[in-house]
């Protein structure tokens, strides 16, 4: 379940990251004005409490179901990958944002000679470069989110926090449950650390 | 207005940027009207909801109290965490491998974990071997945990502030006859401390985000579990949702205005050795890379 979250928030916060990054460069005013006011609202509140939103808020008041209207479990699934994606967005957009201010002037320049437009240098020249670069910080909000799907307890998902704190409660070993969800913790993150680490030296731009 | 990415607009990119906030106006008024339909509907713009919050009674009996606790715990474990988080980090630079490998196993150890496991586990273990009384115990366990994770990473933002100074600062300790100790006490830690001041600010940020954790799932009564209360009593979700909401945003815009305008100041001062810790750099850390290659103030 762990992994399935974030599997799927990853994803969603990739994309909708990558937009709100496009749209704080972008040359429309009232885009980068929106993209601005978002990253600094999602990121000053605590991921719980928009976890605990999404349920409360969204699915009780709003009324959205996520497609799931009776089945609980599969509903709570899906309004915490809404949720972790929408705040994990805030922080790729800004890892994509600095990637973006490293790629070189010139590239840019270069690419509006040639009469490109700005969605061309963005999506052809500098969002590709942007990447590469940015591959280490990325990794890193990876292994964040990782350790956040945890918080997806709150609202009563079956993932590796509430399933800790479930047979704590009801076993006596409890050392031993706490070491064996830390290994596997340990286990997710310390692989994706090294793997993306090794990729982004791979990919790095030379220059 | 320029940028690199695209020209000056002429009169057809004019025509077009207005067409398309036009339109990104239209998609976003749409959204904001479902949400205010919405919100009519069920009743959750009613005066009689929001009323509470113009009214003394809802604040000091759910919301500032709530408020205190989750101030006292994110001061108490930062309080905790830096001593712990001074000693580590320095044990990881020792030139023992007997200090320096542990320091560093419970450092990465503790980082790689999320900070919700450790607090369910410091609770049952508060539970099952001490006799700390239940009303107090979710704060032992909420600080408890974040204490065991900050330490850690406010371990590593020592280790990269003292890393972040010029090797001939430590050189022209030794030179001048000090022992490793003086070094590290007179030369290296107070030009690191002021290196990394912002960087443990916005740490704090962090800190005060987690204890809602323990709102959740610990009972813990901070200010998001406040807010269920007070829900609870004048049912009123949205609204109590958005005042929350507002007072993370504001204290936590505070605690991250505070720690650039720290950055800027220190950048700028012409004193010291120019290596600040910034804000970014606590992005990286929080995240236990593995491989260590975050980067320091210095090479920004």
């Amino acid at each position: 379940m762990t992994v399935k979250l974030t599997v799927f928030s990853g994803v969603g916060s990739l994309v909708w990251g990558t937009l709100l990054a496009a749209m704080r460069v972008s040359p429309v005013p009232l885009m980068r004005w929106f993209g601005t006011a978002y990253v600094n609202i999602v990121r000053n509140i605590p991921l719980t409490v928009i976890i605990v939103f999404t349920s409360l808020g969204l699915a009780d008041i709003f009324g959205v179901t996520m497609g799931a209207p009776d089945d609980f479990a599969l509903q709570g699934f899906r309004l915490a990958v809404l949720g972790l994606a929408a705040y994990t967005a805030a922080f790729v957009c800004e890892a994509l944002r600095s990637g973006i201010n490293t790629v070189p002037v010139g590239q840019a320049e270069a690419a509006r000679a040639l009469g490109l437009n700005f969605t061309q240098v963005l999506s052809l020249i500098v969002l590709p470069q942007a990447f590469r670069s940015v591959i280490g910080p990325l990794a890193n909000v990876l292994i964040a989110l990782t350790k956040n799907t945890t918080v997806a307890a709150a609202i009563g998902v079956a993932e590796a926090a509430l399933l800790m704190k479930e047979m704590i409660e009801n076993e006596a070993q409890t050392l031993l449950i706490g070491a064996v969800f830390a290994f596997g913790f340990v286990v997710l993150t310390l692989p994706t650390g090294l793997f993306l680490g090794w990729l982004s030296k791979r990919l790095a731009v030379k220059r | 207005m320029t940028s690199v990415l695209y020209d000056a607009p002429g009169p057809r990119a004019k025509r077009r940027n207005v067409i398309l906030s036009v339109v990104f106006i239209a998609a976003l008024a749409l959204v904001l009207w479902w949400v205010y339909r919405t919100m009519d509907e069920k009743g959750q713009l009613d005066w009689a909801l929001w009323k509470p919050f113009t009214e003394s009674q809802a604040w000091t009996t759910y919301l500032l109290p709530g408020l205190v606790n989750t101030l006292k715990a994110a001061a108490l474990a930062m309080i905790i965490a830096l001593p712990l988080g001074a000693v580590l980090g320095i044990a990881r630079l020792s030139d023992h491998r007997w200090v320096r490998v542990p320091a560093g196993i419970v450092v990465e150890f503790f980082r790689a974990i999320p900070v919700l496991m450790l607090m369910l586990f410091a609770n049952e273990i508060y539970v099952r071997s001490t006799d700390i009384p239940s009303d107090d115990r979710p704060l032992y366990a909420v600080v408890t945990g974040l204490v065991l994770y900050n330490a850690s990473v406010l371990a590593e933002i020592v280790r990269a502030g003292i890393v972040s100074l010029p090797k001939g600062q430590a050189e022209a300790g030794y030179a001048i006859g000090l022992r490793k100790s003086q070094t590290m006490k007179s030369i290296l830690l107070p030009q690191a401390v002021t290196a990394m001041l912002p960087a443990i600010v916005s740490q704090l940020v962090v800190i005060v985000k987690d204890t809602a954790l323990g709102g959740a799932l610990l009972n813990f009564t901070e200010l998001l579990n406040s807010r269920g209360t007070l829900a609870a009593n004048y049912a009123n979700v949205v609204p109590s949702f958005i005042v929350v909401a507002v007072i993370y945003i504001v204290l936590n815009f505070i605690l991250t205005s505070f720690a650039s305008w720290l950055e800027k100041r220190l950048r700028r001062s012409k004193r010291g050795t120019g290596a600040v810790l910034g804000a970014e750099d606590v992005d990286d850390l929080n995240a236990a890379e593995v491989g260590g290659t975050f980067g320091t103030g210095a090479d920004k």
